[in-house]
C-alpha cells in the first residue's frame, strides 16, 4: 500500500533503532502528546525496540479520555430525548458517564448514531427536519476545523435543527500545564503531527524556550515515531533546545491558514475542564455567541446545570500527566478493564490504559518500568 | 495560559464511576468478542451443563448408536441482505456447512428457519431462497426441514435466517480447539478481513477503486482435501465474527497454550488494508466468511499447505504462526517492524477512532 508501507519498513526501522541506540548515553523521558501516537507505539511494540534508557510516557492527547464526565452526562441527557438524533464519532459511544454510556442509551431506545464526519450529521439534519440533530464535537485542533465547517454549513443552509455539543481542547495549554507542574519529569515532547498540520508549530516555539524542552512535531506511522524519537534524543544529548518538524510531509510552519480562519469564525478560546486533570485556563474552544443557535448547551439549556463529581478510584490524571504508567494503577486489569472501565483512558483504543491492556499486559511488560 | 495555581497535581486527579453491570443487552454482546464470551460463560454454559456444549466448538460432537455426528446451528441477521459477493441466503447455508466442516464432519442435512418482516418484497424472498438452493447444491447438502414466521412491519429487519445442520464425523478424527499442541503450525486458508470490509463498505457507502466482494464459500471440500493428506490436523476454525484475533485467543485459552503470530505473514489484500486504514479498523478483528484457520502437526504442515494451495479456496493459504510452550492462554504478535505485543480478544464492538 503506497504512502503507508514506506513508513512501516522493517529495515528502515532497524536503522533508526540503531541510530537511536548510538546517540543515547543516559536516561531520557519523552512524552508523545497524541493518543494516535500512543496507539502506534503499543501496536507496533516500539517500546520493546528502544534502548532501556528511553522512557516514553503517554500524554493527554486522547480526546475521548479528557472529555469531562459532566460533558458525557450532558450528551447522555440530550441523547435520551425523544426528539433528538444524537451523532458521535465511534469511540465516544462507550465512554462511561456517571451512570451509563451512550451505547446504553441506544440499547434502551435512544436514537444514537455513529458518524465518520460531522458533515454526515448535517446531512442527517437535512433528512430529518422533524428531529433535532446533535453532534458531539470533541477533539483537539485536529477535529475542530471539520466541526467548525459543520456549523458553518448548517448556518449557510439555514438549518434550524442542527447543533453541536462542543467540548474542544487545545494542545499547547496542556503542554504548559504539564511542564509547569512541580511533579513534571518530561524532558522532551513528540508533538502531535495532525494538530500541527492545522495549527502549524509557531505556538510551540515560546514553550520550548521557556521550559527548555525540545519539541519535535511527529507523525503517526512507526517510522515517524522512531524518527521523532531520534531527533528529540539527539537534541537532548547535544544540549540543543529547538522545535523540529519531523512530519514535514504534512506540516508547514504556519499550518493550514484556511482551516484556522474557519475555526476562529465559529469558535473562541475558553477555559476547559479536562477529565482527570482539572481546569486548564484558555485550553479549549466554545461556540461563539453569534452561532449560539448551533450550540447544544444553549439549546438544551436544562443540561447546563449538570455537574458531577468524579470518583477518586483511579489514577487516570497521573497517567495522562505521564507521572504513572497504566499498569502501576492498582485497578489496572483487575477492577478496570475495557468492558468495565473505571477511567476514560481504558475506553478508547487511543487511551493509554486500553492500549496497555490490549497490547502489553504480559509477557512484554518487563521493561516498561520507569 | 500559565496559571500554575489551577493545575495542582496533589489535588488528586479523579476518574469516573464504574459501569459494572449491563442492565440491557448491547450490540457488543453479539460481536463475538469478550462480551459474547461473558454471556456464554456466565449464562449459557451454567444453564446447559453437558459434555457436548462444554468444549465450545463450532458444532457439538455427539455419538448415537456408534455413529459420530456433528450438530451445529447459526443465525443470520445481516444488513444489507444483498451485498457484493453474496447474500443472506448463501451466507446461511455456507455458515452452517462451515461450522460442521470445522468439526471435521461431512455436512449432510440442514434446517432453515425464516423470520420475515411484513412487507419484505416477494421478489427478494425468491432471490434469497434461490441463493440458498444453489449454495446447498454447491456444498452437497440438503435442506430437509424448515419453518416460516412473519412479524409486523418494524418488528424485524427485512429477513432473519437460522440454519442448523448435521454431518458425519469420520472415525478416528479428533478435531477440537482443545487439541492445539505446542509445535503446531498455524495456517490460514487465504486473505483475511474481506467479508467484513465488503459489508462495511456497502453500509457506509464507501467506494473504492475496486469493489471488495465477500468471500463467502462452503469450506467442506477444502477440509476434505486437507483430510485426504492423512496429515495430523488438531484444530480447524472459521474466523467469522471477532475475526482472526478473537479465534486465536479462544483457541489459546481453550487449549491452554501460547500462540505466536507473525504479522507480516498474514495475507491481507491491499484494498482491504486501505479500507481498514480509512475506517480506523484492525483487519485482525474484522469478520471473515469462507476462510479457515488450521492448527496442524509441524511434520505434516508442508503437505497440508500444499493440498490447500491446490484447492480453489486455498490458493493463497499461508503459514502465519505457531503454537508455543510459553505464555499459555495468550496470543503474541510479532509486529511488522520487529517488535512484539499481545494480540487480545476484541473488547466490545470495534469502534472507529476519532482521529
Amino acid at each position: 500500500m503506497r504512502f503507508i508501507d514506506e513508513y512501516r519498513d522493517k529495515a528502515l526501522a532497524r536503522r533508526y533503532i540503531e541510530q537511536i541506540a548510538q546517540v543515547t548515553t543516559r536516561k531520557w523521558t519523552l512524552m508523545e502528546i497524541c493518543g494516535g501516537q500512543t496507539h502506534t507505539i503499543v501496536k507496533y511494540g516500539i517500546e520493546s525496540l528502544l534502548p532501556r534508557e528511553i522512557n516514553l510516557v503517554h500524554g493527554p492527547g486522547c480526546p475521548v479520555c479528557v472529555t469531562p464526565l459532566a460533558m458525557i452526562d450532558k450528551a447522555i441527557a440530550i441523547a435520551s430525548r425523544d426528539d433528538v438524533i444524537f451523532t458521535s464519532f465511534g469511540d465516544m459511544l462507550r465512554v462511561p458517564g456517571s451512570k451509563r454510556d451512550l451505547l446504553s442509551v441506544k440499547a434502551s431506545g435512544g436514537d444514537v448514531r455513529m458518524v465518520y464526519s460531522p458533515l454526515d450529521a448535517v446531512k442527517i439534519a437535512q433528512q430529518h427536519p422533524e428531529k433535532r440533530v446533535v453532534f458531539f464535537a470533541v477533539g483537539f485542533e485536529t477535529t475542530a476545523p471539520a466541526n467548525a465547517l459543520a456549523v458553518w454549513q448548517a448556518h449557510q443552509l439555514g438549518l434550524r435543527n442542527f447543533s453541536i455539543l462542543c467540548s474542544h481542547v487545545l494542545v499547547p495549554p496542556a503542554i504548559e500545564a504539564i511542564l509547569s507542574s512541580p511533579a513534571n519529569r518530561v524532558q522532551g515532547f513528540l508533538a502531535a503531527g495532525h494538530v500541527c498540520a492545522v495549527m502549524g508549530y509557531e505556538e510551540y516555539l515560546p514553550l520550548a524556550e521557556k521550559y527548555h524542552v525540545p519539541i519535535v512535531v511527529t507523525g503517526f506511522e512507526p517510522l515517524d515515531i522512531l524518527h521523532g524519537t531520534y531527533l528529540a534524543i539527539r537534541q537532548l544529548e547535544e544540549g540543543r533546545i529547538e522545535v523540529e518538524n519531523q512530519y514535514s510531509r504534512a506540516v508547514r510552519r504556519e499550518g493550514n491558514v484556511a482551516a484556522q480562519n474557519l475555526m476562529r469564525k465559529v469558535f473562541e478560546v475558553s477555559d476547559r475542564h479536562w477529565r482527570g486533570i482539572g481546569n486548564i485556563p484558555g485550553s479549549g474552544f466554545r461556540v461563539r455567541e453569534e452561532f449560539s443557535a448551533f450550540d447544544a448547551e444553549k439549546i438544551f439549556n436544562d443540561v447546563a446545570t449538570i455537574e458531577v463529581q468524579e470518583s477518586p478510584e483511579c489514577i487516570a490524571g497521573l497517567v495522562l500527566q505521564g507521572i504513572n504508567k497504566p499498569h502501576e494503577c492498582g485497578a489496572f486489569g483487575t477492577t478496570c478493564t475495557p468492558e468495565h472501565p473505571l477511567g476514560a483512558p481504558m475506553v478508547s483504543t487511543e487511551g493509554a490504559c486500553a492500549a496497555y491492556f490490549r497490547y502489553k499486559r504480559e509477557p512484554t511488560t518487563e521493561r516498561v518500568n520507569v | 495560559m500559565n496559571n500554575r495555581s489551577d493545575f495542582d497535581v496533589a489535588a488528586g486527579f479523579t476518574c469516573p464511576v464504574p459501569l459494572q453491570h449491563y442492565p440491557n443487552v448491547l450490540l457488543a454482546h453479539g460481536s463475538g468478542g469478550r462480551l459474547t464470551h461473558q454471556l456464554i460463560e456466565q449464562l449459557f454454559l451454567p444453564s446447559f451443563p453437558n459434555e457436548h456444549l462444554a468444549p465450545l466448538h463450532d458444532g457439538a460432537l455427539v455419538t448415537m448408536n456408534g455413529v459420530r455426528l456433528a450438530f451445529s446451528t447459526d443465525s443470520y441477521v445481516i444488513n444489507p441482505v444483498f451485498f457484493p459477493g453474496g447474500d443472506i441466503g448463501e451466507l446461511a447455508v455456507n455458515g452452517t456447512v462451515n461450522d460442521l466442516a470445522m468439526c471435521g464432519a461431512r455436512p449432510l442435512f440442514l434446517s432453515a428457519g425464516m423470520i420475515i418482516e411484513e412487507g419484505f418484497p416477494m421478489e427478494d424472498l425468491v432471490r434469497v431462497v434461490r441463493s440458498m438452493q444453489s449454495a446447498a447444491l454447491r456444498a452437497h447438502v440438503q435442506i430437509v426441514t424448515g419453518d416460516t414466521k412473519v412479524v409486523d412491519r418494524g418488528k424485524g429487519d427485512k429477513i432473519f435466517l437460522a440454519t442448523s445442520g448435521i454431518g458425519l464425523v469420520p472415525d478416528g478424527l479428533n478435531i477440537s480447539p482443545k487439541a492445539a499442541t505446542p509445535g503446531d503450525v498455524i495456517i490460514v486458508s487465504g486473505p483475511i478481513a474481506v467479508h467484513g470490509i465488503a459489508i462495511m463498505s456497502v453500509r457506509e457507502g464507501l467506494e473504492f477503486e475496486t469493489q471488495i466482494e465477500s468471500d463467502t464459500a462452503p469450506l467442506n471440500s477444502l477440509v476434505e482435501a486437507m483430510l485426504a493428506t492423512q496429515g495430523t490436523i488438531h484444530v480447524l476454525r472459521d474466523p467469522t465474527r471477532g475475526g482472526v484475533a478473537s479465534v486465536l485467543n479462544e483457541i489459546a485459552q481453550s487449549a491452554k497454550v501460547g500462540i505466536s503470530i507473525a504479522e507480516e505473514r498474514i495475507p491481507i489484500p491491499d484494498e482491504v488494508r486501505g479500507a481498514c486504514e480509512i475506517l480506523g479498523l484492525d483487519p485482525l478483528y474484522v469478520a471473515n466468511e469462507g476462510k479457515l484457520l488450521a492448527f496442524v502437526a509441524r511434520a505434516d504442515a508442508d503437505k497440508i499447505l500444499q493440498a490447500m494451495k491446490e484447492h480453489p479456496l486455498g490458493g493463497q493459504a499461508a503459514i502465519i504462526g505457531e503454537v508455543v510452550d510459553e505464555h499459555a492462554g495468550t496470543v503474541v504478535l510479532k509486529t511488522s517492524i520487529g517488535g512484539s505485543r499481545i494480540l487480545d480478544m476484541l473488547s466490545g464492538e470495534q469502534l472507529p477512532r476519532i482521529c
